[in-house]
């Protein structure tokens, strides 16, 4: 038997505050950087929002004897359209994406939307006879109304999703368990989007997909470890909470590392293989992978015990006296931890 | 364990194996031996499933009507009757006027004196109609509201209409399979319009918002030949004491060049001219329109023939005014003007310098009625069948490559086990595409990265179950009772699993638009097969290893 971890028995929880100090900071990273970007004047905007959001055409276009990006710049300038962003395809030498953003107010943008397509092909013209020398095999066009309804959509939904995740784990598990996987799943949505503002990398819909499918596997994480506190806490009675979560992540370890290993290897295949079109989609994912699976560790769990430690000194108001929040638990857990955790061992 | 029952399961996994593959890969006939040939199976594969725009190619329009707008006409067009009717009836009136302004819509009838108001309601009531509209009277006025729920349902029908017209527009124009429907929620008014394999949206779009309004007018002005018209806007409006009054207008009027001969051949002026409104007839009456080659062959002109009320009024009409002249007004631009010989009923034409093709369009437009409203494009997306083939390319490699780590892996490392795992994989592919045939289900390119997470979460329930069945080993349970407990205890974690993400899904299948539901709709069709072939097919597999040897000491995992 091929074993990724033998009987590992680490007290993930006595590293809670690194943890969550580490979270914290690269959280705030990616905030900072997004609310800089938005503030400093000049910046660019906190993230690149693509045409789905923002409004705009794209042109996908595809030549015969490629020009280079500013030959195509330099053209389309002649042509009227200053402000547009070529962008070749990474995997398609022959391929360029001319992005034309909406500008003004929205009658006229509403004007440039309609004309985008027409105003790129007058420009490329120029390159020689259409069909034969180039060719338009792509166009986006999202009006500035439409965009923001795709936006606000993404949001509301994705936040309706959450809130019914919410309410079944708190149903199957309590309620403190549901509010942990959900901050740790907002810490993984966070931390990817920090990512996203600090490499301008293009936000589009399809990137919100990948953002909610991280979103399903941070949660699936989380649970899986919740399961393993609940089973034990049943078999256990005796054990800390403590000692029980720190066991469940010991024991379902291999399986964590196994099944995101797999994801990963999975998503990586995607970057590398998938195109330029699930290009976002697969860095997101790339991202949100080890976020989530960091998460359900080092950020739900330990919000657990905290949480669920401050509700048990709340009721034993009398004893809480004694020290500072969580204290007592630190001093007793770790070494009891130890013993029983050897008595188990021993058992197998 | 019973043989019996391991009898009984593998049954039903088989069958289920079996119709699944059917569904994928055969034909939707009777099959015939060449069905199951490499290239047959090809051909079947492409039929039975469907795939989005982006994967085949086409293009993907969303549009909305200005609902106000359509609002806003038929609020002027309701007070120009209210005036008409009150003014015909005799009734002293001091003015009617339209209030519009987003969100409220009212009629004012301001009278001289009170007392008449009743019976100008009464008129009112008789000769317009007026139903959705909520009156009230006060003092000398009466007022007609449109409530906010008759806006509603006014834009709705507006809405349906236009979509309507949009259908007839695009099957007269020949494009091939054209999807409308409604898109968004009610109150968006918005239309969505799919038409696969067409790269060059232009003409379409064009012809789907073309606005084509056509009257027939009095052009107020002296009798044959004395035609008037003005050099400038002021200048007609002039004629008229400086302000328009409303039963008249100024429209533009493009003069041809043939008629004034100093201006040149092919050349045309713009001048204006006065006409009576309301119109003599409109396009509402219009039975048919077609374009015809003119006379000199390369100039086309559209000819219009009247409905059989339409041909009354309009006999009537040109029997009262010989040597008048009438106008065709085409969108509020005067396209020819004509004096009348004789009493015309049904049919007249359109010159003025068309091409064939803006020939054609114009009279597909005339014949499918004119839009209610403006229609305004908020979404289009054109995918051409190269890059839609990229991308299923892309796809592919992408799932096939990621497949191929995993099963690579669980054989590696979970040895026996692992063969137990990749069966269940594949069941899950074969099973997922057979739910999208059945439910008949638009594969996308979101939906492929949809079934890329099944394969992922599929994964993971294997491995939790076999981590657990680990675990039960080294505790020195039995084989038995290992896979028992390993299974009994991994299920509650991957119904958790399974059942969260699919409550996230179904929002996204419900609320979320295009590529969100493309992706939500694999999803969750992945994670139900995924219950079955996960826990069930692979329980079944550890079952009959246990049955073929009376007691099996090992288990390869």
């Amino acid at each position: 038997m091929i074993e990724v971890f033998k009987n590992v028995n680490v007290d993930w929880l006595a590293n809670r505050r690194i943890f969550i100090f580490i979270s914290i900071v690269l959280m705030l990273a990616g905030l900072g950087n997004a609310v800089a970007r938005q503030w400093s004047p000049g910046g660019d905007d906190a993230f690149n929002l693509g045409v789905d959001f923002k409004g705009g055409t794209v042109v996908t276009a595809r030549f015969k004897q490629p020009p280079s990006a500013e030959d195509i710049r330099a053209t389309l300038v002649k042509a009227g359209v200053n402000d547009a962003i070529i962008q070749p395809v990474l995997d398609k030498p022959d391929t360029f994406l001319i992005k034309i953003p909406l500008e003004g107010g929205n009658e006229a943008s509403q004007e440039q939307l309609d004309q985008g397509r027409a105003r790129v092909t007058t420009a490329l013209n120029n390159f020689g006879v259409e069909k034969d020398a180039w060719e338009i095999i792509g166009t986006d066009a999202v009006g500035a109304v439409a965009g923001a309804q795709l936006r606000n959509k993404a949001i509301a939904v994705t936040l309706a999703a959450l809130v019914g995740m919410l309410i079944y784990i708190a149903f199957r598990f309590e309620w403190t368990y549901g509010a942990a996987a959900v901050i740790a799943v907002f810490h993984d949505v966070l931390i990817t989007l920090g990512f996203f503002s600090i490499f301008q990398w293009e936000i589009s819909l399809t990137v919100i997909a990948a953002l909610l499918t991280l979103v399903g596997f941070s949660v699936n994480d989380t649970i899986v470890v919740f399961d393993r506190i609940r089973e034990n806490r049943r078999l256990h009675r005796r054990d800390s909470l403590y000692k029980v979560t720190n066991d469940s992540v010991n024991q379902t370890l291999s399986r964590t590392a196994i099944t995101n290993g797999l994801v990963f290897l999975s998503v990586l295949a995607m970057v590398l293989f998938g195109g330029e079109v699930l290009r976002g989609f697969s860095l997101a994912l790339l991202i949100g992978v080890i976020a989530g699976t960091y998460s359900s560790v080092a950020v739900a769990s330990p919000i657990v015990v905290w949480w669920e430690q401050r509700l048990e000194k709340a009721e034993k108001s009398a004893a809480a006296t004694i020290g500072k929040s969580g204290a007592p638990a630190r001093v007793a857990s770790p070494g009891g931890g130890r013993t029983l955790a050897a008595g188990t061992r021993g058992k197998r | 364990m019973k043989k019996k029952n391991v009898l009984q399961r593998a049954i039903i996994i088989l069958i289920v194996t079996l119709v699944g593959t059917y569904i994928v890969i055969g034909p939707r006939r009777r099959p015939s031996a060449s069905d199951f040939t490499w290239s047959g199976i090809k051909t079947n594969l492409a039929q039975n499933i469907k795939l989005g725009l982006d994967l085949k190619g086409g293009s993907h329009l969303v549009m909305r009507v200005k609902v106000e707008e359509f609002l806003k006409t038929l609020t002027d067009n309701n007070a120009n009757a209210i005036r008409k009717a009150v003014q015909d009836a005799g009734l002293p009136l001091n003015d009617v006027r339209a209030e519009s302004s987003s969100g409220s819509y009212r009629i004012v009838l301001d009278a001289n004196d009170g007392s008449q108001l009743a019976a100008m309601q009464d008129i009112v009531n008789q000769k317009v109609g007026l139903e959705e509209w909520t009156a009230s009277t006060s003092g000398n006025s009466i007022v007609w509201n449109l409530s906010i729920t008759s806006q509603r349902a006014l834009s709705d029908q507006a809405t349906e209409q236009a979509k309507r017209i949009i259908e007839s527009r695009l099957d007269a124009v020949g494009v091939a399979e054209p999807l409308v429907q409604r898109h968004g929620s009610q109150t968006a008014y918005q239309i969505l319009v799919q038409m696969p394999g067409i790269q060059d949206p232009e003409r379409v779009k064009q012809l789907m918002k073309a606005d084509a309004q056509l009257d027939l007018v009095k052009v107020i002005s002296p009798p044959n030949p004395n035609l008037a018209t003005y050099n400038t806007e002021e200048e007609a409006k002039a004629t008229l004491g400086g302000t328009v009054p409303p039963n008249r207008r100024v429209l533009p009027y493009l003069e041809r060049g043939e008629l004034t001969a100093a201006a040149g051949q092919g050349q045309t002026q713009k001048k204006w001219v006065v006409v009576e409104v309301p119109p003599v007839v409109d396009g509402n009456e219009l039975r048919t329109a077609s374009a015809t080659p003119g006379q000199g062959g390369a100039d086309y002109q559209i000819s219009f023939a009247l409905k059989p009320g339409g041909a009354q009024k309009f006999g009537a009409w040109t029997g009262a005014n010989i040597n008048e002249y009438m106008g065709v007004v085409l969108n509020d631009e005067v396209r020819s003007i004509a004096y009348i010989q004789s009493q015309i009923f049904d049919s007249g034409q359109i010159s003025g310098r068309f091409t064939q093709q803006s020939a054609e369009d114009l009279a597909l437009t005339l014949r499918s009625g004119a839009l209610p409203a403006k229609i305004e494009y908020q979404e289009e997306r054109t995918v051409g069948p190269s890059l839609g083939a990229d991308s299923i390319r892309s796809g592919v490699r992408a799932s096939i490559a990621g497949l191929l780590f995993v099963v690579a892996f669980m054989l590696f490392y979970y040895r026996g086990s692992g063969i137990n795992a990749v069966v269940a994989l594949l069941l899950n592919m074969i099973l997922m595409l057979a739910a999208l045939v059945v439910f008949d289900a638009t594969l996308t390119l979101p939906g492929i990265a949809g079934m890329i997470l099944t394969i992922g979460m599929a994964v993971d329930s294997n491995v939790l179950i076999f981590e657990r069945i680990r675990e039960e080993l080294k505790t020195g349970k039995t084989v038995a009772s290992s896979i028992d407990q390993g299974f009994a205890r991994a299920f509650v974690t991957i119904i958790d699993t399974h059942v969260t993400t699919i409550i996230s899904s179904l929002f996204l299948f419900v609320f979320g638009t295009g590529p969100l539901r493309g992706f939500a709709v694999t999803l969750v069709l992945g994670l139900v097969i995924n219950l079955f072939s996960a826990v069930y097919v692979s329980r079944t597999i550890f079952m009959w290893q246990l049955n073929r040897k009376k007691k099996l000491e090992t288990l390869s995992i």
